[in-house]
């Protein structure tokens, strides 16, 4: 397995490895239960369409909605790398740092994702097929570390350039 | 050929809207997604453009669902027949059923009390037409969760009940959502109103053609204006950064009450999703 903690903020990297998708119930879940199998692993924001064990489609869900659960997830299971889109805060940054990373995905690219995902096994299927945890297997999947474990992200870089132009507009 | 007045679409025809609607991307849009390819430098933001095109592409090629968050079904009736609703109304509840199976649809209704899951229900708008028509806005989340309403004076913005006020809310909503809607946008607003009526007025301009600009001469100006402002913040494709926050921005007014000034701002994220019938 790649070691995260190596990367910088820019790097696109292609992952093959076990995944877990968690939306804002199952990081709820997680929080609140102990769930072993996702120590140590990879957190995907994805509430994919899966039919008949296959994945039609699995592109990534707006990460900010769980900011609020995530330096507790990544502690409490020591996970390695979260993929999503369009960031997260400056918690989930220093909860990062040191230990983990924060890759992008692109949002509504859904088809580039699934065709190299399978499925392994449906968690917690009564949370209903968006927000269960599914456990895939992906092979070279195409990221880029927007947040690093060093403490950068992109998303600041980006919000603070915005934000002079803003003020210069107006 | 004009379409025939009051022609109720059969539950087959409404499924078949769902399909092109979830797997093809409207060719405007499709345009403007590769002409911003054109325009942009950094390698991050080509790098998305290009997978967002590829995805399109395998979209339409393979039939499948170009974003697996199928959206929230919106259907906009025109029709000057209210005995007709009833049946077109089952219609559409049984295409709905066929296509979250069929296509497949991602179940996207969920109680918010109990929880529970419940498949799809699309929301049905209503409007007394000569013309008969029907469009299919499958809207997705992320960039409903951006969208906003404003209220002028705004203090904080320092906006006024002016072109300017107006200009400030816009990019403000903008400057919040940063990535987290799927950029490159297509914005929608509506200015006046009652609070429900700018929300689905400034939805509704998320059907017109991108390529359509409005009658009004102040609205057309500020289109232009406000998408070279919002393209100046440098957000990008994603988020990421780039030349392309926005490909488009459609403008709508309506009265407004002595005491109310709004500004409903409804973002779409690049996968606009629509089709008529």
């Amino acid at each position: 397995m790649i070691d995260f903690t190596k990367l910088n903020v820019g790097d696109r990297i292609q992952l093959s490895a076990t995944i877990f998708t968690a939306r804002d119930k199952a990081h709820l879940y997680l929080l609140n239960n102990n769930f072993d199998k996702i120590k140590d692993s990879i957190i995907y924001h994805c509430g994919p369409i899966i039919k008949d064990n296959k994945v039609i489609a699995a592109g990534p869900t707006t990460s900010s909605r769980l900011n609020p659960y995530t330096p507790e997830l990544i502690e409490k299971y020591n996970i390695k790398a979260i993929i999503g889109k369009g960031g997260m805060d400056n918690s989930v940054l220093s909860a990062l740092k040191g230990k983990a990373i924060y890759a992008s995905a692109v949002g509504g690219a859904a088809l580039v994702y699934a065709k190299n995902m399978t499925v392994k096994k449906q968690h917690m299927p009564e949370f209903g097929m968006p927000e269960a945890i599914w456990e895939l297997d992906v092979k070279d999947t195409p990221l880029i570390v927007t947040m690093d474990s060093k403490g950068n992200s992109l998303y600041d870089d980006i919000l603070q350039n915005s934000k002079n132009i803003l003020e210069s507009l107006i | 050929m004009p379409p025939e007045k009051n022609t109720i679409p059969s539950t087959e025809t409404i499924a078949c809207l769902y399909t092109r609607c979830a797997t093809e991307l409207p060719s405007d849009v499709c345009e403007k997604l590769r002409e911003s390819l054109k325009k942009e430098e950094s390698d991050t933001a080509k790098y998305i453009l290009k997978t967002i095109i590829e995805n399109i592409d395998l979209a339409k090629k393979e039939s499948k669902p170009i974003c697996q968050d199928t959206g929230t079904p919106i259907f906009y009736i025109n029709c000057d027949n209210t005995q007709h609703l009833e049946s077109i109304k089952k219609h559409i509840e049984t295409a709905t059923k066929q296509a979250t199976e069929k296509i497949p649809l991602r179940p996207n209704a969920v109680d918010p009390i109990t929880g529970t899951n419940t498949g799809n229900k699309p929301i049905i708008h209503i409007e007394q037409s000569d013309i008969f028509k029907i469009d299919l806005l499958m809207k997705g989340g992320g960039s409903e969760n951006i969208s906003a309403i404003y209220t002028l004076p705004d203090t904080k913005l320092n906006a006024n009940r002016d072109i300017e006020g107006i200009k400030r809310c816009v990019l403000d909503a903008v400057f919040h959502a940063q990535g987290k809607g799927c950029p490159p946008y297509i914005i929608g607003i509506a200015i006046g109103g009652n609070i429900e009526q700018v929300a689905h007025l400034s939805k509704k301009q998320l059907l017109r053609n991108l390529n359509d600009r409005s009658k009004d001469e102040q609205l057309n100006k500020l289109e232009t204006e406000l998408l070279e402002a919002i393209n100046r913040l440098k957000i990008g494709p994603m988020g990421l950064g780039g030349k392309t926050t926005a490909l488009s921005v459609k403008i709508a007014k309506t009265h407004r009450h002595p005491a109310s000034y709004f500004i409903g701002i409804s973002f779409s994220c690049w996968a606009l999703r629509r089709q008529s019938l």
